[in-house]
């Protein structure tokens, strides 16, 4: 019987179940890359260190110098609902690259080992998976090792390179916007970001220019002891429009390490930014042992009038993932979205969501957000809705629902709005609930267990904001959602 | 220097009159004061939406505390003007903070059923009142801990088992002072196995220039199989200050409504703590703001489902004119194991003005798979096309405002069960939305106590 209705399903969903129902993490093995680790411990001179090995002008050392002095000031927060073992700042190694005897040319000349972790992770990285038309910056540990189709880029004037060289040949345009959409002032870990980061993503979109391909940036961390703490900074100018793809992965590994990024975003009058995420640092065990702090902030100033910035993440990995995509709408009619769909299980916490500040008039703004929670996880959805006075004619609308997948799991939703003008129309609506026992019986009296039921039910679940997803990804994230909640029923 | 300090200081002055409190209450005062001088060093963290909503800045003030149990004069008559028509109630006043039982109050308590001073029973019942008083509280906040502190009196409205009573108890607190005055109050319901209640809860202040402060704390025991329903109506001058913490714990098959409705004052919080700690229980949680001129009101919700099969709703709507400022805070807590729980809030806002401001923060905390939550707020203003409609029809736009917004509260006031309360409060609204009321904290207001409502 079983054998019949697999007949029917579609190769590809069969794929899906089969990879969902095999293994493990399978992103957790170790590269043996050389690197260029530099010893534990955070002080100005380790920062002054950072700078030199990447030959940083004065300027961007001393927005360092501030960020970690001020960092120095401040104390992890620790308003989320989680619980976040102590962290020991002096603990963590904040350098750690790829040891490379001189710039590669080509790709021949990159370790071939790199190479093979990024083939084992899927990544098209080399040159004859171009065809698959996706340009591709990758960030191992702290540094970005290749950018691919950045000839074809540079022809439209499209800027997409590691941030270092960014640095290097485009000092004014990184002056310009470091540190404009989430300053050094912002938050604990921002703060420490600015002092620390080593590299990440740079991406410019000049004037009416529509990206023709997806921009994809692939995060790992490959060394022990090591923090990756990677900046991303967007900038698409007037009437441009570009998608970004995210994506991350980790080695399986008992010590908890350390994640605090920055992402900035700006967007122009009536340019377009969408930025997608699929987030599956390793996670820990079943018995929580190891796993990744996901320690994100991530915000984009939608600056131009009609201008739209659209997040997706699908959060499947972190031990502890603090992160709060944010849009500060103040171009008039400009449009921000948030979709999400995290999954936690063991004993993953999560707690993520958004922060909509409406400056602008009849600014919009989505958020659908969507938790699933099994073992023993917490996972917390924190919003902000905010209307300033001046805002006129601004609509929100939010959905958060909660799905709880055991006895002994937790999910729980934070919510403020704050309106001061009463042109503004804002809702928002949350549920929680488990699977209702009915379409349990439903898909089990037609032949199909309860685990690939509770996949099927959850995929479906999710498909509002998977639907967001480009093609490439939308793959991915709904095998990682199965994989994330295997052995989560029963 | 935090703002409490000076209650703490007034206490260590006159601590030779508070020992005169009956000692079920004086002995409270010490865990009180321990509690207040550990907050003074450290504050815990609160997350207000508006500044004047912190602890320190309401109690910030110096008001005058009657201490020595001056006896007021209060014009009984006055206080008549939120007396419900059409019924007769048990009516209780507490003039500040002192117990005022009225002739007719005594006369028609039935059998079973004691409404009266917190300081009586608990000089004559120091047992019972010590196997209740300030259990529930448990100086858990700065605000509950500052009440025990300077607690004189209360009130004590106990049913015992079995007694179902028809009549609603009614309560009027009125403030009474030519000075700047601060009143703790207290109000202690017990509520035995299979009894039934209704309380009505009346505020008022009789001066309009002057400042007053309530602090206030409301404990209910609703024991096994209950029904406890409290309604309380907030008429009060805009130099009021008004906290009032509800901490009910109910055990199984209980029942317990609380609508909180304040139609006019100064700063008002309400805090709602609830816990259902028995099987099959329910909870209905409600009330309407209506706010004006500089007006801040908050609706916080604490409500902790830790049984099986419970149920709770909570419904609070607001319409905020001028510049008044709202702020909701709701919490449900679904605990480990509580499974079948049922619990659904709703927060729904209207802003009637450039000026006003709305604040809502809907939680949900989940630990348990077997439940079905949900929440939703909306903050808008009405509906413009039916706002048209109207005037099309030859409606005035503002008397259209005034019957979608009348309509907007509907559902609110519909939720009451008890029709008479409803009928009243109705009437309430409607005069306060025309404007009418704004003046009736004076004292000069006639409509309430001579119309006559259908």
């Amino acid at each position: 019987m079983t054998d019949n209705i697999n007949a029917n399903v579609p190769q590809e969903d069969d794929d899906i179940i089969r990879d969902a129902t095999s293994g493990e993490y399978k992103y957790g093995f170790t590269s043996d890359i050389d690197t260029d680790v530099i010893p534990a411990g955070l002080s100005e001179d380790v920062i002054r260190l950072i700078s030199k090995k990447k030959g940083e002008p004065q300027w961007l050392l001393d927005f360092r110098l501030e960020a970690y002095k001020y960092w120095l000031t401040l104390e992890p927060p620790t308003w989320a609902h989680l619980n976040i073992p102590e962290i020991d700042f002096q603990a963590i190694s904040y350098y750690a690259a790829p040891k490379k005897k001189n710039t590669p040319k080509s790709l021949d000349e990159v370790d071939p080992q790199l190479i093979d972790t990024f083939n084992r992770l899927g990544i098209p990285l080399e040159e004859q998976k171009i065809i698959s038309g996706m340009a591709v910056d990758a960030v191992m540990d702290s540094v970005s090792v290749k950018t691919t189709h950045k000839e074809k880029l540079a022809e439209l004037g499209i800027i997409f390179c590691s941030f270092s060289e960014a640095v290097k040949d485009y000092p004014d345009l990184v002056k310009k916007y470091l540190g404009k959409v989430v300053g050094y002032r912002d938050n604990f870990y921002a703060a420490l970001n600015s002092a620390v980061f080593s590299d990440g993503s740079f991406v410019y979109i000049p004037k009416g220019v529509r990206c023709p391909m997806e921009l994809s940036t692939y995060f790992r961390i490959n060394s022990s002891g090591t923090g990756q703490f990677e900046r991303t900074l967007i900038v698409a100018d007037d009437d441009s429009y570009v998608s970004y793809l995210e994506g991350c992965t980790a080695p399986m590994r008992d010590e908890n390490q350390l994640h605090a990024a920055i992402v900035e975003i700006i967007v122009e009058d009536r340019a377009e930014v969408k930025y997608s995420t699929v987030q599956n640092w390793y996670a820990g065990d079943a018995q929580g042992r190891g796993g990744i702090y996901n320690f994100v902030t991530k915000r984009g100033l939608c600056r131009g009038d009609f201008s739209k910035l659209s997040w997706t993440q699908v959060e499947t990995g972190s031990a502890i993932t603090w992160k709060y995509p944010s849009c500060i709408l103040s171009g008039e009619g400009s449009t921000g979205e948030f979709y999400s769909v995290a999954v936690t299980n063991n004993y993953q916490q999560a707690d993520t969501g958004t922060k909509m500040i409406h400056i602008g008039s009849n600014t919009k703004s989505t958020i659908v957000s969507k938790g699933i929670s099994a073992g023993h996880s917490e996972n917390s959805y924190r919003g902000l809705v905010k209307v300033v006075p001046s805002a006129k004619g601004v609509r929100n609308y939010t959905q958060c629902d909660s799905l709880l997948l055991s006895s002994t799991c937790g999910a729980h939703t934070f919510p403020e709005i704050e309106v001061g003008n009463p042109t503004a129309i804002v809702e928002h609506e949350a549920t929680t609930s488990k699977i209702s026992e009915q379409q349990i019986f439903y898909c089990n009296q037609r032949g199909i267990p309860t685990e690939e039921a509770v996949a099927l039910i959850v995929n479906g679940y999710a498909k509002e904001v998977m639907n967001k997803l480009p093609m490439e990804f939308a793959v991915e994230a709904q095998k990682l959602l199965a994989l994330t909640l295997e052995n989560s029923v029963g | 220097m935090s703002s409490l300090k000076q209650y703490i200081d007034l206490y260590n002055e006159n601590k030779l009159v508070f020992d005169q409190s009956p000692y079920a209450i004086s002995q409270l005062r010490n865990h009180a004061i321990d509690f207040l001088a550990r907050y003074i060093q450290k504050p815990s963290k609160e997350h207000v939406a508006y500044p004047e909503l912190a602890t320190e800045y309401f109690f910030a003030p110096d008001y005058g505390l009657n201490i020595n149990r001056m006896q007021f004069a209060v014009d009984i008559a006055a206080s008549f003007k939120c007396d419900v028509p059409n019924i007769s109630t048990l009516l209780a006043v507490v003039v500040n903070d002192t117990f005022r039982p009225t002739a007719l109050l005594e006369k028609n308590l039935p059998q079973g059923v004691t409404v009266c001073s917190l300081a009586h029973i608990a000089k004559t019942k120091p047992e019972w009142t010590s196997k209740y008083l300030n259990v529930l509280a448990d100086d858990s906040t700065a605000a509950s801990a500052l009440n025990t502190l300077l607690l004189q009196d209360g009130v004590v409205i106990h049913i015992s088992k079995g007694v179902k009573l028809d009549k609603p108890i009614q309560i009027v607190n009125i403030f009474n002072s030519t000075a700047p005055l601060m009143a703790s109050r207290r109000i202690l319901v017990v509520a035995e196995e299979d009894s039934s209640a209704k309380v009505l809860i009346c505020d008022h202040s009789q001066l309009r220039d002057v400042e007053y402060l309530s602090d206030e704390v409301i404990e209910i025991f609703a024991e096994k199989g209950s029904n406890i329903e409290i309604y309380d109506i907030e008429e009060s001058t805009t130099t009021t200050r008004r906290i009032r913490q509800v901490f009910c714990r109910q055990e199984a098959e209980s029942a317990f409504t609380m609508m909180a409705n304040t139609l006019s004052g100064g700063i008002s919080i309400n805090d709602f703590h609830v816990s259902s700690i028995g099987d099959n229980t329910h909870t209905h949680l409600g009330g309407l703001v209506i706010g004006a001129l500089k007006q801040i009101v908050e609706n916080k919700v604490n409500l902790v489902h830790d049984s099986r099969h419970s149920t709770s709703d909570q419904l609070f709507k607001y319409a905020l004119f001028e510049e008044s400022r709202g702020a909701f805070g709701g919490k449900i807590i679904v605990a480990e194991g509580a499974e079948f729980t049922d619990a659904s809030q709703s927060n729904r806002n209207l802003l009637a003005s450039d000026n006003a401001r709305m604040a809502t923060a809907p939680q949900l905390e989940i630990y348990c798979d077997e439940v079905k939550c949900s929440h939703g707020a909306t903050t808008g203003q009405l509906d413009e096309r039916a706002l048209f409609y109207m005037q099309t029809r030859g409606i005035p736009q503002e008397e259209a405002k005034l019957m979608l917004t009348q309509a907007f509260m509907a559902d609110v006031i519909e939720s009451i069960s008890f029709d008479i309360i409803r009928e009243r409060l109705r009437f309430l609204v409607e005069k306060r939305l025309c404007g009418a009321s704004a003046t009736c904290s004076t004292g000069e207001c006639s409509g309430c106590k001579t119309s006559n409502v259908n």
